[in-house]
């Protein structure tokens, strides 16, 4: 079916007139579309799993870890809270590595808050595209929830339309079309974005408690999509002195979670697309970066297979460290002393997620209030996501807007201030003809003097 | 004659998009030396405006009554007593408001514990109105600097006493260092809307407001903007007819004479009560403003003949010709309207096409009242809508069906001065809210902070990949304490 103007017009049409005739709005008819949610998800499992293995060479256990398992949660807690709603938009998402969750997290909020909803997945991703685009139909109402599918031409035809909210999950150069879009119909935007996600490595004294950190280090790298995550870690900040133990553990972690042989393992994510392949190849090619190779660096261009590598301390102004990466390069930047880490981060964009493996308080502390990000994790990498109650979203070049738990709810709401008054009780001092004894009055009650408004109202207060 | 035109165009001149650019860079500098961050110098600045407030009410009145013939009480009331009100609130509240939020973690995450750190965005623009342009320029800056931030104020050019008053006073009352005013027209907006900002919060109309939203998405800065719309009353049969008609008044004309983004725009009503509500608000209206009203000093007057012109236009229409009952008169050399009321006018005539914002007011009648809320709904979604009923039913369906970013039942515009209560707009009339702790949100980053330990390791995170371990994440995640056990007892 070819997707043009004339067929988005008479879709977001047809949407507006189910979402005016209140279908949306009942609690009951949120929880069935929530509740048909989970079963979808539930239900295909399988075919999940095999969509992001073709889009992605997503392993089962990733997928259900980082996707599947996360929806199934999301929508769960979305069941469990009743709300009651206020006010309601359709909105509309867009996706990249986490095809899945990046779509349907959103979609939980939108569904709970009772809006009608389109749904854009990302063209990056087709098999996971495909999956959405049949499957929701056969679960959702889609009188209210439509899935379209398409690239670029897609995007650009359906950001023609007025939105009452639009949810962007990508990249700011992506964002800035869709904001600018927006701003002709002053629809308010959410936009996900990311930035180069900084882990700071403090000199643990414990060496287990150092071990474990550079483990979910590997975890937090190379474990969500071989990189390509909007809050996978992209470099790590670490003293000069215990560089060299951290390269050397962080080889022996690699190998053991990801086998002699990378490409074989099939326990880690491959490269999207070719586009991105070649743009992750390109920042090897520059000399110094190369140079700066101390593991990995193998590239496997049939299979779209970039090998977990790991760079140390690469020149600063290569596009490597200026760009986010997105991908299975991990560079090591030393520092004379781990406090120079805040300096280093703060002459970038704020970033969606800092974190910092330290015992350090102090350390803690300087990093919560000098540093800006979507948000910090210590001692770990990745699980905020998990966390309902904490709002997930960035700030500056990291994005606006957040979402998960209750926050999705109220992204996708309008926050409608009512105010009831009765119609007896006057204060005749509201209105003209004006006076000094009604001006002061009102001096009065604005100090919520009530003695000196008694005072007055009896005469018995001087008044300029 | 000529140097000073020479002086002014230097001036002009002086503030381009380097100017502005170099005013950025300035203040991000203060910024990052954490200047705005500690609570001291928070409530310092809040203190000083309050100051500010009681030193120079007289000269606060004085240019509003320049700039609009702004009768004193409100000026008073509605500007400088709400203000300072909201200032006193804040510096009470300002302790709580930057203490971070302790949220509760789920078995998922355990061990952890979790918080969310509320921290300043940065160097925010505030851009203000002309109507109300001592309250709508400070109150916003309440919540900027409440929030820490580092700030530029431009005041509306079309306010010029108003304007300059508070580049003079926030000069001397405030850290230079860290607000700064400017002041002009569209060339120095546009060279500050060129920068970099990390919030931009504008205050006025849906045209300017979409220029500021593209300026702003070139940075991806994130923006609230407090527009306007054609804000409803929606007046019921079974009520006090006197109390209601004075509210009417009190919230139309008493409000910078309908140039206020509150403002009931436009009354629906029945055909047959119209007459009834017609006659009582000509009678009030007399008591309020004497058989003379275009003299009357309790008025605003328009702001400018730019405006005077939109709004005769609005009464030169050939659709409402024949449908004044009350007022039209005017005065173009002191740009006076006087209260002017249009009963039954068609609506598709030019008045009930866009925002009034003046002193006219159409009624529009219908047959059963459950109609209005159609008519509410094919246009779109104002500022604020009211109601005037005693029908407990009727107050339900409004709020359930009439969306807009403010509503109240028995009265209007009153809800501004509730600081519990989020001011703001939705669809045409808006993006965002503030007033209150609103304000301290919208210039704040709510940081989500998660602190996790060593202990406590779930090995079924990590490669290399097991069904022992994708049974046992699916007890984790799927938050079962006996899935979990039976997992791990290879039961499931």
């Amino acid at each position: 079916m070819e997707i043009n103007g004339e067929f988005l017009e008479e879709s977001v049409r047809e949407l507006r007139q189910y979402f005016r005739s209140g279908s949306t709005r009942s609690v009951t008819w949120r929880k069935n579309q929530l509740t048909a949610l989970l079963d979808l998800v539930h239900k295909n499992e399988d075919a999940i799993s095999e969509s992001l293995y073709q889009d992605l060479g997503k392993h089962p256990v990733e997928a259900f870890r980082d996707e599947i398992g996360a929806i199934g949660k999301s929508a769960t807690y979305s069941l469990s809270c009743s709300d009651i709603p206020l006010l309601f938009f359709p909105a509309k998402g867009e996706v990249l590595a986490e095809p899945l969750v990046l779509a349907l997290d959103p979609l939980i909020g939108a569904i709970a808050a009772g809006n009608v909803v389109v749904i854009k997945p990302s063209e990056q991703a087709p098999a996971c595209s495909s999956f959405l685009a049949n499957t929701i139909p056969r679960y959702l109402d889609s009188n209210a929830i439509r899935v379209i599918e398409g690239g670029a031409a897609v995007s650009q035809q359906l950001l023609l339309q007025k939105w009452d909210k639009i949810f962007f999950t990508g990249s700011p150069r992506v964002a800035r079309f869709v904001m600018s879009a927006a701003a002709k119909n002053l629809t308010p935007v959410t936009l996900e974005l990311g930035g180069k996600c900084p882990a700071i490595l403090d000199s643990l004294t414990n060496p287990s408690d150092f071990k474990l950190a550079v483990k979910r280090i590997v975890g937090g790298k190379w474990g969500p999509c071989s990189g390509q995550a909007c809050i996978g870690i992209d470099y790590v900040l670490v003293e000069e002195k215990v560089s060299s133990h951290l390269v050397e553990l962080l080889k022996k972690i690699v190998r053991r979670f990801y086998g002699d042989n990378p490409l074989e393992s099939k326990v880690i994510s491959r490269i999207v697309n070719k586009q991105n392949f070649t743009r992750l190849c390109n920042l090897l090619k520059d000399p110094l970066v190369a140079a700066s190779i101390v593991h990995g660096g193998s590239v496997e261009e049939k299979h779209l297979f970039i090998e977990p590598t790991i760079l140390l301390d690469p020149p600063l102004d290569a596009d490597v460290m200026t760009e986010e990466i997105f991908g299975p390069l991990l560079p090591i930047i030393t520092v004379n002393k781990i406090g120079e880490s805040i300096e280093f981060i703060n002459s970038r964009p704020k970033p969606l997620a800092i974190y910092a493996f330290t015992k350090d308080e102090t350390l803690k502390r300087r990093i919560l209030t000098e540093t800006s990000s979507g948000s910090v994790t210590f001692n770990d990498t990745m699980v905020q996501f998990l966390c309902d109650t904490l709002p997930f979203g960035g700030v500056g070049q990291s994005g606006f807007g957040r979402y998960h738990g209750k926050y999705s709810f109220d992204t996708f709401s309008h926050e409608k201030a009512v105010m009831h008054r009765s119609l007896c009780l006057e204060i005749e001092p509201r209105y003209p003809p004006w006076s000094k004894f009604k001006l002061e009055f009102l001096r009065l009650a604005y100090k919520l003097n009530y003695f000196g408004l008694l005072l007055h109202i009896l005469g018995l207060k001087r008044y300029k | 004659m000529s140097s000073s035109t020479d002086a002014d165009e230097k001036k002009k001149e002086s503030f381009n998009a380097e100017a502005a650019s170099l005013l950025v860079n300035n203040l991000r500098a203060t910024f990052a030396s954490g200047t705005t961050r500690s609570y001291e110098w928070r409530a310092s600045q809040l203190k000083a405006l309050i100051k500010l407030c009681d030193a120079h009410e007289q000269q606060i009145i004085d240019a509003l009554y320049s700039d609009l013939a702004k009768p004193p009480l409100e000026t008073v009331a509605y500007e400088i007593a709400m203000f300072k009100n909201s200032c006193k609130a804040a510096l009470k509240e300002l302790k709580r408001w930057m203490t971070s939020e302790k949220v509760k973690t789920s078995i998922a995450t355990f061990p952890s514990t979790a918080e969310i750190v509320s921290e300043p965005l940065g160097v925010v623009l505030v851009i203000s109105a002309w109507n109300y342009p001592f309250l709508l320029s400070l109150e916003p800056v309440i919540g900027a600097i409440a929030a820490g931030n580092a700030l530029v104020l431009k005041p509306s050019e079309i306010a010029p006493a108003t304007s300059s008053l508070l580049a003079k006073l926030l000069g001397e009352y405030l850290d230079n260092s860290c607000t700064r005013v400017v002041e002009g027209a569209v060339d120095e907006t546009s060279a500050l809307l060129q920068q970099k900002w990390d919030k931009i919060f504008y205050t006025g109309n849906g045209r300017v407001g979409r220029i500021v939203m593209a300026a702003a998405a070139k940075h991806l800065t994130p923006v609230v903007l407090e527009l306007g719309g054609k804000s409803p009353v929606v007046v019921d049969s079974n009520i006090d007819l006197k109390v209601a008609t004075r509210r009417i008044i009190a919230g139309k004309w008493g409000c910078n004479n309908g140039q206020a983004c509150v403002s009931p725009d436009y009354i629906i009503t029945t055909k047959d009560y119209a007459p009834k509500l017609v006659d009582s608000l000509k009678a009030e209206l007399e008591k309020f403003y004497g058989k003379n009203p275009l003299e009357s000093k309790d008025l605003s007057r328009i702001v400018n003949s730019n405006h005077f012109g939109r709004l005769t236009k609005f009464l030169d229409d050939e659709k409402v010709s024949g449908k004044i009952v009350f007022g039209g008169e005017k005065d173009e050399s002191k740009l006076r309207i006087s209260p002017t009321i249009l009963l039954d006018i068609p609506r598709n005539s030019l008045i009930m096409r866009e925002e009034i914002f003046g002193p006219l007011l159409p009624i529009i009648t219908v047959d059963k009242l459950e109609e209005s809320f159609d008519v509410i709904n094919s246009g779109t979604k104002p500022l604020a809508a009211y109601l005037f009923t005693t029908n407990n039913k009727l107050k339900e369906q409004f709020v359930m069906n009439i969306s807009a970013g403010g509503l109240v039942v028995n009265d209007t515009a009153l809800h501004l001065a509730v600081n519990t209560l989020p001011f703001g707009g939705v669809g045409e009339s808006g993006v965002g809210a503030y007033h209150g702790k609103f304000s301290f949100d919208a210039f704040s980053h709510k940081k989500a902070v998660l602190y996790r330990s060593f202990l406590g390791d779930a090995p079924v995170r990590y490669p290399p990949y097991t069904n022992i371990k994708m049974r046992l994440l699916k007890a984790l995640v799927g938050g079962g304490l006996l899935g979990i056990i039976r997992a791990l007892f290879g039961l499931s």
